[in-house]
């Protein structure tokens, strides 16, 4: 839709997007400030760097839960996406019975509160006598990573003419080919997204992974929560604008490898 | 000539409580043009998926060469399909689309270039070899599709409605192009459409089909001229198609008695006998329409008047519905000639006389 390009735009529209703005990035704005102050407390004394240095150089215990939060998100990442990458080309490529009730049930948990998974894991892993360790947070990531891969995967792959895959069977590829050739090159877009967002979503995981974890198996949300509660550090704050940056560096990067991807 | 022949045997194929192949039997020679004609929902592209082994029949057998293929998956016949969409490779450049199946079988990299270079040449798309599929316009995916099924040297080529994706004017040069190309490879082409036109002016032999029965297999020619049954009639051109009463015999010279219209003589080579129901046919061009009575009414040459019901007129013909005195309407076509022969100018509401020959009308089927 084309507008008269001299209209004014409506000063209630401006005010709502400021506000909007201003809504949503004060409190980073406040977090980032706040973690260059020089004192503890909530006042502000002069610019330092000392929580930095200090997050850097003296939170063992901070870097042993980023530690773990990492090796899980890249495990668990990567297992959910193969699984849901091959489950989301079965679902795509064959006709069987019960297809559509199983791309149904897939997409349960991501319907579901986060509380109820939670609980419903902890009370499995109880009942086949599994103890809580950082394996089971790994299975419980996979288990809500996973819709995600699958979803994305999907979508990529329903874009695409079903007759290619024919194509490629009459040009002489056996199924194995055709995966390897034409459907996983095609939806390798999908893959890697779903890939990053199944990383982030671990990183970022608190009520599941609170009712799953086990002694020495802390993550990053579960470390930041506990060291909260005894007052808001400012290493905390620190540690958010590293973390801010990261996750920006990394929209950036997948953009541009998406992006590569697609004029490839 | 090259290729294979093809024999399709007592295939049987439904889907649900759908039969989209009613024990087919086709039998198709090498090097063969050979189209399977017929409306939407007859069972044509059923059975060429079935011959690409897309589809497995539920009886029958497909044999090429002689040898029966229908246990075979796709990939391990030596048959190869032009899609409907094209079904091109998205992700690879022209040239890979069509190196495809060489680089599947690892051939040397000499080997490739130089045959795709060939195959690109032979669909005029050599500058394009480069380009991303969705940077080519309908007929130049249509070429590549092409040529990336003829790379593999297959003894068949399927082509699925290759052309319903193209505007009319690229319609008529790709048929043209695509006859050439089976003139120069010289293997099998099946060629599946619900056009016609298509049919008869590329085809060696075509196949009718209607709701999964093969009706009429023959020549164009044949299927045009001779139609074995009311839908191929119908289907197949434009046609005036009756019913009557076997009236008298003489010879292969037929009298008809049309309801509420008067005798009709038509041609039968074998004449049913006197008193049988039957359905008779003759072409709008092959009536002749003037404002005089038609003065030489031969032996042999029907004369009938009527009032021109609709005039339409479409530049190089015209088209005329005219209503006969008993209400009876017959379509007619007159080809608009040179200035010696046009004759005076034809219009709405005009009486006019129909003339044609027994010889160009025939009965098509005998109801009982």
């Amino acid at each position: 839709m084309s507008r008269p390009a001299t209209r004014r735009r409506s000063s209630f529209s401006r005010s709502v997007f400021v506000g909007t703005i201003v809504f949503l990035s004060l409190p980073l704005f406040v977090l980032v400030l706040y973690s260059f102050n020089a004192s503890k407390s909530g006042s502000w004394t002069g610019f330092s760097l000392r929580w930095y240095v200090k997050l850097f150089t003296d939170s063992p215990q901070l870097w042993r839960a980023f530690g773990n939060s990492a090796i899980v998100a890249l495990s668990s990442a990567l297992v959910a996406t193969v699984i849901g990458t091959l489950g989301a080309v079965a679902v795509n490529w064959y006709k069987f019975r019960l297809r559509a009730y199983l791309r149904t049930i897939t997409f349960l948990p991501m319907i579901l509160p986060e509380i109820i998974i939670g609980v419903s894991l902890l009370i499995f892993f109880s009942g086949i006598g599994m103890r809580l360790s950082l394996f089971t947070v790994f299975v419980a990531h996979v288990s809500f990573n996973l819709p995600f891969v699958f979803l994305l995967v999907l979508a990529r792959l329903e874009e695409f003419d079903f007759s290619i895959i024919e194509a490629a069977r009459d040009l002489g590829a056996s199924e194995r080919q055709t995966l390897l050739k034409v459907i996983l090159p095609l939806s390798m877009p999908g893959i890697v997204s779903g890939f990053l967002t199944a990383v982030t979503l671990s990183l970022e995981d608190f009520v599941i992974t609170f009712f799953v974890t086990g002694p020495g198996a802390t993550t990053l949300p579960l470390y930041v929560y506990s060291a909260i509660r005894f007052g808001v550090s400012p290493v905390i704050n620190a540690l958010s604008v590293v973390m801010i940056l990261g996750t920006v560096l990394l929209t950036w990067s997948t953009r541009n490898f998406l992006k590569y991807i697609a004029a490839k | 000539m090259k290729g294979s022949d093809v024999v399709i045997e007592h295939v049987r194929k439904s889907f649900g409580d759908f039969k989209a192949l009613d024990d087919v039997s086709v039998g198709i020679r090498k090097g063969e043009f050979f189209s399977l004609l017929g409306p939407s929902g007859c069972g044509k592209t059923t059975l060429l998926r079935i011959i690409a082994g897309f589809e497995s029949p539920e009886g029958g057998a497909v044999l090429l060469d002689g040898r029966d293929v229908s246990p075979l998956p796709p990939d391990a016949r030596h048959v190869n399909t032009v899609f409907q969409n094209y079904a091109l490779f998205p992700h690879l450049s022209v040239f890979e689309n069509v190196a495809f199946s060489l680089r599947l079988k690892k051939a040397p990299e000499s080997e490739i270039k130089a045959k795709v270079a060939e195959y690109l040449q032979l669909v005029e798309l050599q500058a394009h070899a480069h380009k991303k599929p969705s940077q080519l316009s309908g007929g130049q995916k249509q070429r590549v599709a092409i040529a990336r099924a003829l790379i593999n040297e297959p003894s068949v080529l399927l082509l699925d409605e290759p052309l319903s994706a193209l505007d009319a004017k690229l319609r008529q040069h790709m048929l043209i192009e695509l006859d050439s190309i089976h003139d120069k490879i010289g293997i099998t082409f099946i060629y599946v459409t619900h056009d016609q036109q298509e049919a008869l002016s590329v085809s060696d032999r075509i196949a009718v089909m209607n709701a999964g029965e093969v009706l009429q297999i023959g020549t164009p020619q044949e299927i045009y001229e001779s139609p074995a049954t009311d839908f191929v009639a119908k289907f197949i051109g434009e046609t005036n198609l009756y019913e009557a009463d076997v009236a008298s015999v003489s010879g292969e010279t037929v009298d008809l008695s049309v309801d509420g219209f008067g005798t009709v003589k038509v041609t039968a080579t074998e004449p049913p006998p006197v008193g049988s129901r039957v359905s008779w046919t003759i072409r709008p061009e092959k009536v002749r329409i003037g404002l005089e009575e038609p003065k030489s009414a031969r032996n042999g040459i029907n004369a009938i008047a009527g009032v021109v019901d609709e005039p339409i007129y479409s530049g190089f013909q015209s088209k005329f519905y005219v209503r006969t005195p008993s209400g009876l309407v017959l379509k007619v076509i007159k080809q608009h000639a040179d200035w010696s022969d046009d004759g005076p100018e034809i219009a709405w509401k005009d009486s006019v006389w129909l003339s044609f020959s027994a010889e160009d009308a025939y009965i098509v089927e005998v109801k009982r």
